[in-house]
């Protein structure tokens, strides 16, 4: 087996405030090999936009990485200096976020921003080259190359967040990181920026990591799911597993608050309780406070990430007596 | 009927009523350092420097060494030394004695303008933004005329016509800033006119005169608090300012605008301390007044002065 | 291009209004207020006969209503008169010193965006550090300057203590008046006329005052930048630009600064009436021949068409900065359109 494109290990990132500092990501650790796709999901401030940036150091301040390591092909981001990290970024990690509306600069035409960012990696290339290869890329998008002169206003959505991805693309990296890529879409909208990625993925041989709390669209993309809570990873597995057997108590909770036609349900379960407060995080494992199944050790120490059977890893003192 | 109102009114005075604003201020003190670090130690030092000035002004003679007016206080125009620590000017006063006197002087006719304007430009605002129609568009129009306008020009205008003294100064300087008030005032009277409790009042019947003055006054006031002392910080520029052009006030009172103007003609043989300490005086006081104002803006209401 | 000529021309007729509210304010402030043209020419004592003649050849003696109208009416045949006191047309004065007016205000404007916005930028992208704090400081203290009070330290600096440059007027007497007849802007007339050691002249003695303004309302630009610049630099396209690899300068300055400089050009319209009473100040101070020291003197002699009209031309000055600010935003923002 080749060696894991991603390779994270231990890694911890801290918030100091005024108040105290978030704990927002601890000790997570996974690998990412070659063309495969992860999925990252778990509630709003779980940590995992936090996770996405980290891979290519963008911590808004004054976020900071305290511990760990992530290796890229074996080298360490982490401690990687500015310029080198400028370099990879774009050209080797892309990233997605998740509100195409506002990620392009409104004031510059769709042809200067992949211009700017092709240029930056290729000092050397030319406008008229650069609107080719754009032209191309946005063809592969479905999008009329025409469309490359215009602003930002005056494109829909859907174009901005392709074009989004046509600039991450542009540069042919080998990992995309997509950031919540379709919370802004609509229905119709998502479902063909599904067949989009799963198309580039295996056009561009892209390892993906997509950053959700829509179990739906993850389910159908991802060959794996790591499920964060409290800054930490709970469970990680194969998609089908996750799915059909979750063992942590808190995917079993995430999964059933998935509304399902099929199933019939007589009302939608909610999980009971509110995301932990990550300054002053509760004693023992994190989930302690909302978990049904919680045990009295569970409120005294933090379990650990354990591997329970082959490609499945899981959290909780359930599984780890 | 009586239950909405009673359910709105303590809601509305527990945030706006001016007991409450005091409270908000002496309450932020414990502990608004913590969260507005940096603004909140800005908005000290402007205290500190406002309450300064208004002790000299009150209280000059327990700092003057000197009359404002004695002309016998040593050499004609000295350099500072250790009994004229600012100088003497080319009549032989003291010119520290002056830039004390002379605080009270601009803090007055600053003030007082201020409040002027505040006093004719809020009523008006409340009433075209409440009652709308044409007489709104009438005022509106002349007030964003007179609003785009050099102030400083039309405040020239006015003062030479009519002539120097305390009160036509304070006058010339209070028209100018009507418009303010009658603008930041009527911009929230319409927003407030939607608010809920607002219908609600209207709903249960009761008279426009109450709902502005119970319902919609008292949730201006935050904004003309700060507004009122960035005011005075700019009323004082233009007074200073009308004095150096000698638009101001008659010879005989104390002020740093006119002592400015007098050092002028002995600024080419040197003499800075008669230019230089009046000046530094206005940039202080000035000074004072915006960082107060922008402090309480920040505690207040942050988005205030983000427009 | 169309909308955009549709746009200019129903601005220019909004600002009809406004110079009418202002010259009416005017108006009245002036016939109320004691004191008239004719006493002030020919002092208190004169003869009440000659006093009443004379206010007959000038029109005072009708109702005031009356002269209104009459004023009105020449104004909307573009005539703004001819002045009460001395033997001339109201337009002549203004044509002389108008240019030095606007020549002051737009070289102060040029230091004060010079001065200003760089700044604010730079104290940004180092926000809560030693340079941004001290740069902020004198954001706030340049705010309170008195623009005479700096004028005159300047001259004290640079004029007496150094004797550097000049500290009144625009030219040196030497240089011949005759190189100035064709535009009244001294610095391309003397470019026109190929005389670079007048042209130096002119420089020379400009400097000092417009970079008094600029310093002076830098202030206002430095905080407002900052402010922008704060807010743009935590939007999502500049995050973004950061994970494609574009550099720290080129998310600054070319998204950042683009971006943050749309509400300072709003504020350039807002801030330029404050300009213009700045470079009145300013004229005062350095002997400067323009339009607040033509004010000033015709006010004392209460040459009402006089006064009335340079404050026609203050307004319509202010005016045409807020059109062509208007320009500038669709220029630089590609999502507005007239």
């Amino acid at each position: 087996m080749d060696k894991p494109i991603l390779d994270v290990r231990n890694l911890s990132i801290d918030y100091p405030i005024s108040i105290g500092t978030v704990e927002a990501v601890r000790d997570v650790s996974f690998t990412l090999e070659k063309g495969e796709a992860l999925g990252l999901v778990g509630e709003s401030g779980c940590g995992k936009s936090t996770l996405g940036l980290a891979f290519l150091q963008l911590l808004r301040a004054p976020g900071r990485i305290i511990d760990g390591q992530i290796l890229y092909h074996g080298n360490d981001i982490v401690t990687m200096k500015n310029d080198a990290l400028m370099k990879m970024r774009g050209r080797n990690i892309a990233m997605v976020f998740q509100n195409p509306l506002t990620s392009l600069d409104p004031l510059y035409s769709i042809e200067d921003q992949f211009y700017e960012t092709m240029k930056q990696h290729e000092p050397k290339i030319t406008k008229a080259e650069a609107a080719e290869k754009a032209g191309k890329v946005l063809e592969d998008l479905s999008i009329d190359k025409k469309r490359l002169y215009e602003y930002p206003h005056q494109l829909s959505g859907g174009m901005r967040q392709r074009i989004m991805i046509g600039l991450g693309l542009i540069l042919n990296p080998d990992l995309l990181i997509a950031d919540e890529p379709t919370t802004s879409l609509d229905v119709i909208v998502e479902a063909g920026f599904i067949d989009l990625l799963a198309k580039l993925r295996r056009e561009y041989n892209l390892s993906i990591i997509l950053i959700s709390h829509n179990l739906g669209l993850v389910a159908e993309m991802v060959d794996r799911i790591a499920v964060m809570y409290g800054g930490k990873i709970m469970e990680l597995g194969t998609a089908e597993d996750i799915f059909g057997k979750p063992l942590h108590p808190y995917t079993e909770g995430l999964i059933g608050c998935v509304p399902n036609i099929k199933l019939d349900q007589k009302s939608l379960v909610s999980m009971p309780g509110s995301p932990p407060d990550l300054v002053n995080p509760p004693k023992g494992c994190r989930f302690s406070p909302r978990c049904p199944k919680c045990m009295d050790i569970c409120r005294e120490k933090e379990p650990e990430l354990k591997t329970k059977e082959k490609g499945r890893q899981v959290s909780c003192w359930l599984y780890n007596k | 009927m009586n239950k909405t109102e009673k359910k709105n009114t303590p809601v509305v005075e527990a945030r706006f009523s001016p007991a409450s604003l005091l409270r908000k201020i002496i309450g932020s003190v414990s502990k608004a350092h913590k969260t507005y670090g940096l603004e909140w130690w800005i908005m000290i030092a402007g205290i500190v420097i406002v309450l300064f000035m208004l002790y000299m002004a009150f209280f000059p003679q327990t700092i003057a060494p000197f009359s404002a007016l004695d002309q016998d206080t040593g050499p004609q125009l000295s350099a500072p030394d250790k009994t004229h620590i600012f100088g003497t000017d080319n009549l032989k006063r003291d010119v520290f004695s002056r830039v004390v006197f002379g605080s009270r002087t601009i803090l007055g006719v600053a003030f007082s303008a201020a409040l002027l304007s505040s006093i004719i430009g809020i009523p008006l605002g409340l009433f075209s933004g409440y009652f709308g129609g044409a007489l709104d568009r009438i005022l509106s129009l002349i007030m964003d005329s007179i609003y785009s306008f050099p102030g400083l020009i039309l405040a020239i205008a006015f003062a030479a016509m009519l002539g120097p003294g305390v009160i036509n100064i304070t006058l010339a300087v209070s028209v100018i800033y009507i418009p303010t008030y009658f603008r930041l005032v009527r911009g929230q009277v319409l927003t407030l006119k939607e608010e809920l409790y607002v219908e609600a009042a209207h709903s249960i019947g009761a008279p426009n005169i109450i709902i502005l003055i119970k319902y919609i006054f008292p949730n201006v006031i935050a904004t003309v608090v700060v507004v009122f002392s960035l005011n005075i910080a700019d009323a004082i520029m233009t007074e200073a300012a009308l004095s150096y052009i000698g638009l101001g006030l008659p010879a005989g009172i104390p002020d740093w605008g006119m002592d400015i103007a007098i050092g002028k003609s002995f600024l080419p043989s040197g003499v800075w301390w008669m230019i230089t300490f009046p000046g530094l005086a206005i940039i202080l006081l000035a000074l004072g007044f915006t960082m107060l104002g922008e402090g309480l803006a920040e505690i207040l209401n942050p988005r205030l002065l983000e427009k | 291009m169309k909308g955009l000529l549709r746009y200019a021309i129903t601005r220019i007729l909004l600002t009809i209004p406004m110079i009418f509210i202002l010259l009416t304010v005017v108006f009245l402030v002036l016939r109320v207020m004691p004191g008239d043209p004719v006493s002030a020419m020919l002092g208190a004592h004169a003869p009440e006969r000659v006093i009443e003649e004379k206010k007959e050849e000038l029109g005072l003696n009708k109702p005031i209503i009356i002269q209104y109208f009459e004023y009105l009416g020449q104004l909307a045949r573009f005539d703004l008169g001819e002045s009460m006191v001395l033997k001339q047309k109201v337009t002549d004065p203004i044509k002389e010193k108008l240019p030095a007016t606007i020549e002051l205000t737009l070289w102060g404007m040029f230091f004060t965006l010079a001065i200003g916005v760089p700044l604010g930028a730079y104290a940004a992208n180092k926000r809560r550090t030693g340079r941004d704090f001290g740069i902020r400081l004198y954001g706030n203290v340049a705010y309170c300057i008195p623009v005479y009070w700096m004028g005159l330290m300047m001259q004290l600096v640079f004029g007496v203590w150094l004797k550097w440059l000049p500290i009144a007027g625009r030219t040196s007497p030497r240089i011949m008046s005759s190189l100035f007849s064709n535009t009244g802007f001294y610095l391309i007339d003397t470019l026109l006329a190929g005389n670079l050691r007048a042209f130096g002249d002119v420089a020379v003695h400009l400097l000092l005052p417009s970079l008094t303004l600029g310093i002076v309302l830098s202030g206002v630009f430095v905080r407002l930048t900052r402010a922008n610049m704060l807010d743009v630099l935590k939007s999502d396209f500049i995050l973004a630009a950061r994970a494609r690899g574009v550099s720290e300068k080129l998310v600054v300055y070319k998204h950042g600064l683009k971006n943050a400089f749309i509400p300072i050009l709003t504020m350039l319209g807002l801030q330029f009436a404050i300009l213009l009473a700045g470079a009145v100040l300013t004229e005062t101070t350095f002997s400067w021949p323009g339009m607040g020291r033509l004010l000033m003197e015709r006010i004392y002699l209460r040459d009402y068409p006089t006064v009335q009209g340079v404050i026609v031309v203050f307004a319509i000055m202010v005016s045409v900065i807020s059109l062509l600010v208007d320009l500038l935003y669709a220029a630089v923002d590609p999502r507005v359109k007239y």
